[in-house]
């Protein structure tokens, strides 16, 4: 019996052992960890175009936000884009682009192609404040209430009936509510 | 009642599987003749229960019999007939009997055809075939029931998912199936060869026909996957490296390493360890993209609904199978002989190099699908790994594997004189330079990238012609000595200069559809015109028409070129009622050397409509160059040694002939 045929056991193994772990993570549940909490500490320079750039500072100010975390790679982020480009121009919604792993040049490039709705973009070339934020994958996108606070996030493309049904509606009631809460004081 | 004969005959089916795989196996380990008989007529009768289920379950789709909850989560009473039978394997339920409908298939096929192997290989092989079915036929019978009735029956079913009701996509999977499940067969036979301690020469030239038409088949499933991305998902690219495609990707890496580590195992009789190797990797592989579509450990776009107990299930299920092979594989393969040696430069020597660099494109290709997950595991840390990573890991590593393709076939055995093989290559090496020349002549001072992928695919597909003709001697000897070594030359050299020229027309049209590809995205009003890659894009307005079950935006494009017509585009955004989804079919023209390809969008609501148009050089050499990849399996196939029975009725003649029966030609 010699030992070098036992590699592809050990490899299997350990393989085996992730994959175990990983199904008791259940990553779509995972993200809802951050639902409730305040926007992580985090501050990322611009692009051209945007140089304000994207910072924990930009949350909190009593409005409610649109965080959309795109990449000029990322073929599904094209599909929604257009809804984004469209609240854009109905206006009345803040929207936040976190621009994960991508070139500058190709994100500018990008945004001057398919059009630009964003009011600051945060440019995360490493992918450290996507972490941050529990981004899993690309796009994703997450409601950001007047107090900071991540109400909700979609993981995947934003579609119409998306939009109408589970993002519209909770803005509207965070907006609310922040109206409420300024009222009482 | 036709759900219930259905589900009683997957539990029938369950019960000869564990027969299958357990009593033959016991009998042909203690010389128990009879028990070892029960392989085939079980092998048999397991293929004709599966097949009543099947039926059963497509009988359901067919006649939207809604009172079966799989039908009711999968189908509509207006979808159309295709749709509805595409339907039947639409589902994590569904697919699942058609895996083990396939897996049957195949299982009764060694029984019934295989008179030429050794009894005791085929008991064995069967023993395991009845094994895997016996984990394929409990998740479906325990854990995903495609016949649970639903009380009381709804008036209709919600339908199937619109992106999945289309031709391209109602082929995919059955013939992803293929592929994968006829990987078990390799998979058995490298079990059944552990077991016994012995693998030579006559093993592989068994286990090759499998692995060349299951190959053939994961071949055509990942093409229509592509093809399917490129016209549906309506943005003209046509891989994504999403987990699930390369879930059908990897098996494809290394069953192709596997194609031809078995040649040296058949002709050279060594590198056996590793070829048995290979092949419980590619099954394991096949399971483990079966485990990431179902069990949700990956997002994808693709994937079924998960649930967490199907994931465990699958988990066991591929510990069991992979764990219990590589450990079989870790006590036993030490005990097989190595055969020959060889020079590093040799066929051999080529194909070692062939199957490292698959191996290690693969590995990259695992990595960057997994890598996520096992910083998850390790770590707490999320990450996402894109296309970024892909190109800059997958790409790197295939170029080398492409520069070898053409020198590779044309080496000798043992010991080969690489400068020869490079002089014979001449003609090849001036068609590079002619390529190079050209596309920089073209395409001017561009980037690398693209000249290098040009050059690569010109000296593989002239490369394959050269080894072909230097083969058939054209143009050194006569015409008819050439046509007389045309009939005589064995399929399978055919075969490989078609794979080989196939891939190098892939990587052409892969080259130059990247990196000459005209894109124009704007919003179009009727009369409004675009050019586009020098063809003239008039639109002509968008209706709506109506369809069976959706409503489709239809869009007018006509095409000019020179100011003549030459064509009327009519890409379609469909609106689905049940369930509510839009879907995009662009419309796509193959004209000289290009495809057009024009997808029409939302309205902007002032008369104009959201229009992308592409002109993608050399796109459609991407479909043809994988059908010529097919069709050289398949003619590989049809090769005198792989035929069924051949080496036996050659045997039985020779028998005649002289008086002393002579053993059976170890190579054709």
């Amino acid at each position: 019996m010699r030992l070098k045929f036992f590699i592809p056991l050990l490899a299997f193994v350990v393989l085996a052992i992730s994959l175990g772990v990983g199904l008791t993570l259940k990553p779509r549940d995972i993200p809802s960890a951050l639902i409730g909490d305040p926007v992580p500490e985090f501050s990322l320079p611009g692009i051209p175009g945007h140089e304000d750039g994207l910072s924990t500072a930009d949350f909190g100010n009593g409005e409610v936000v649109l965080v959309n975390v795109f990449a000029s790679w990322c073929i599904p982020c094209r599909q929604e884009h257009p809804l984004f480009m469209e609240l854009a121009r109905t206006g009345g919604i803040k929207i936040y682009g976190l621009n994960q792993r991508d070139k500058v040049e190709d994100a500018v490039q990008w945004l001057a192609t398919f059009g630009d709705p964003y009011d600051r973009v945060g440019s995360d070339l490493d992918g450290r404040a996507g972490i941050d934020w529990g981004v899993y994958g690309v796009p994703e996108t997450f409601i950001v209430d007047g107090r900071g606070r991540i109400i909700y996030k979609h993981i995947g493309v934003v579609t119409r009936s998306v939009l109408d049904k589970e993002i519209l509606p909770r803005m509207e009631q965070a907006r609310r509510q922040a109206a409420e809460t300024a009222e009482t004081k | 009642m036709i759900p219930e004969i259905g589900y009683f005959a997957l539990v029938l089916a369950l019960v000869i599987a564990v027969a299958q795989g357990t009593i033959p196996l016991i009998g042909v380990q203690r010389g128990i003749d009879s028990w070892a008989a029960v392989a085939r007529p079980a092998a048999v009768i397991q293929f004709v229960l599966v097949t009543i289920a099947f039926l059963a379950l497509l009988q359901a789709f067919v006649v939207s019999d809604f009172s079966v909850m799989n039908v009711v989560a999968n189908s509509h009473t207006n979808k159309p007939m295709l749709y509805k039978i595409s339907g039947t394997w639409g589902s994590h339920e569904g697919s699942l009997v058609m895996w083990v409908l396939i897996l049957s298939a195949f299982g009764a096929a060694v029984a019934v055809f295989g008179n030429n192997l050794p009894p005791a290989l085929r008991t064995r092989v069967l023993a395991i075939q009845g094994l895997i079915a016996v984990g394929f036929l409990s998740f479906s019978v325990f854990l995903s029931n495609p016949f649970e009735r639903v009380v009381p029956a709804p008036l209709d079913g919600r339908g199937l998912n619109p992106l999945l009701q289309d031709p391209g996509l109602a082929f995919h999977p059955p013939f992803l199936y293929l592929g994968y499940v006829g990987f078990s067969i390799a998979f058995s036979f490298a079990i059944a060869a552990l077991i016994e301690g012995r693998v030579d020469p006559a093993w592989a030239r068994w286990v090759r026909p499998w692995t060349l038409a299951s190959w053939g088949f994961l071949t055509v499933g990942i093409a229509l996957g592509s093809w399917w991305a490129y016209y549906e998902l309506g943005w003209g690219g046509w891989w994504f490296w999403d987990p699930v495609e390369n879930a059908s990707f990897m098996p494809w890496l290394a069953g192709t390493a596997l194609l031809h580590s078995s040649i040296v195992v058949e002709k050279r009789d060594t590198l056996k360890t590793w070829t048995i190797l290979l092949a419980i990797l590619t099954f394991s592989l096949s399971l483990l993209g079966t485990f990431i579509v179902r069990s949700g450990v990956l997002n994808s776009v693709h994937a079924f609904a998960s649930d967490p107990a199907r994931g465990i299930f699958i988990l066991g299920f591929l510990v069991l199978v992979v764990g219990g092979s590589l450990t079989l594989f870790a006590i036993r393969a030490p005990a097989l002989k190595g055969g020959g040696l060889f020079a590093p430069i040799s066929r051999e020597g080529a194909l070692v190099l062939n199957n490292l660099l698959l191996i290690s494109a693969l590995a990259t290709v695992l990595l960057g699908t997994l890598y996520p997950l096992f910083l998850d595991a390790l770590t707490g840390e999320k990450v996402t790994v894109g296309p970024p990573f892909f190109n800059r890991t997958f790409v790197p590593l295939m170029v080398p594997l492409i520069a070898m393709m053409a020198v590779g076939p044309m080496l000798a055995w043992k010991r080969a004189d690489l400068a020869g093989a490079m002089s014979r290559l001449k003609v090849a090496i001036a068609a590079v330079l002619i390529v190079v020349l050209a596309t920089f002549y073209l395409s001017g001072n561009g980037p690398v990238l693209p000249l290098l992928g040009m050059a690569l695919g010109a000296w593989l597909v002239v490369g394959a012609l050269t080894e072909l003709s230097g083969r058939l001697k054209l143009f050194r000897a006569t015409a008819r000595d050439s046509w007389n070594r045309a009939k005589n030359l064995p399929r399978s050299a055919y075969g490989t200069a078609m794979a080989h020229g196939g891939v190098g027309i892939v990587i052409l049209g892969m080259t130059a559809s990247l990196s000459w590809e005209t894109e124009k995205l704007q919003v179009m009003r009727p009369g409004d015109s675009v050019d586009v890659g020098g063809y003239e894009f008039v639109f002509e307005g968008a209706r709506n028409v109506p369809g069976p079950n959706y409503t489709a935006l239809r869009g007018t494009f006509r095409v000019l070129r020179g100011g003549r017509e030459i064509t009327v585009m009519e890409p379609e955004t469909r609106t689905y009622s049940v369930p509510p989804m839009q879907t995009t079919e662009a419309a796509i023209k193959p004209v000289r050397l290009a495809d057009l390809y024009a997808v029409v969008g939302d309205p902007d609501g002032n008369g104009g409509y959201a229009t992308r148009l592409y002109h993608k050089p050399l796109l459609n050499w991407l479909w043809i160059g994988a059908l010529i990849m097919v069709a050289g399996a398949f003619v590989s196939l049809t090769d005198r040694r792989h035929r069924v029975g051949a080496p036996a009725r050659r045997r039985r003649r020779a028998g005649a002939a002289a008086p002393a029966p002579a053993p059976a030609p170890q190579d054709a």
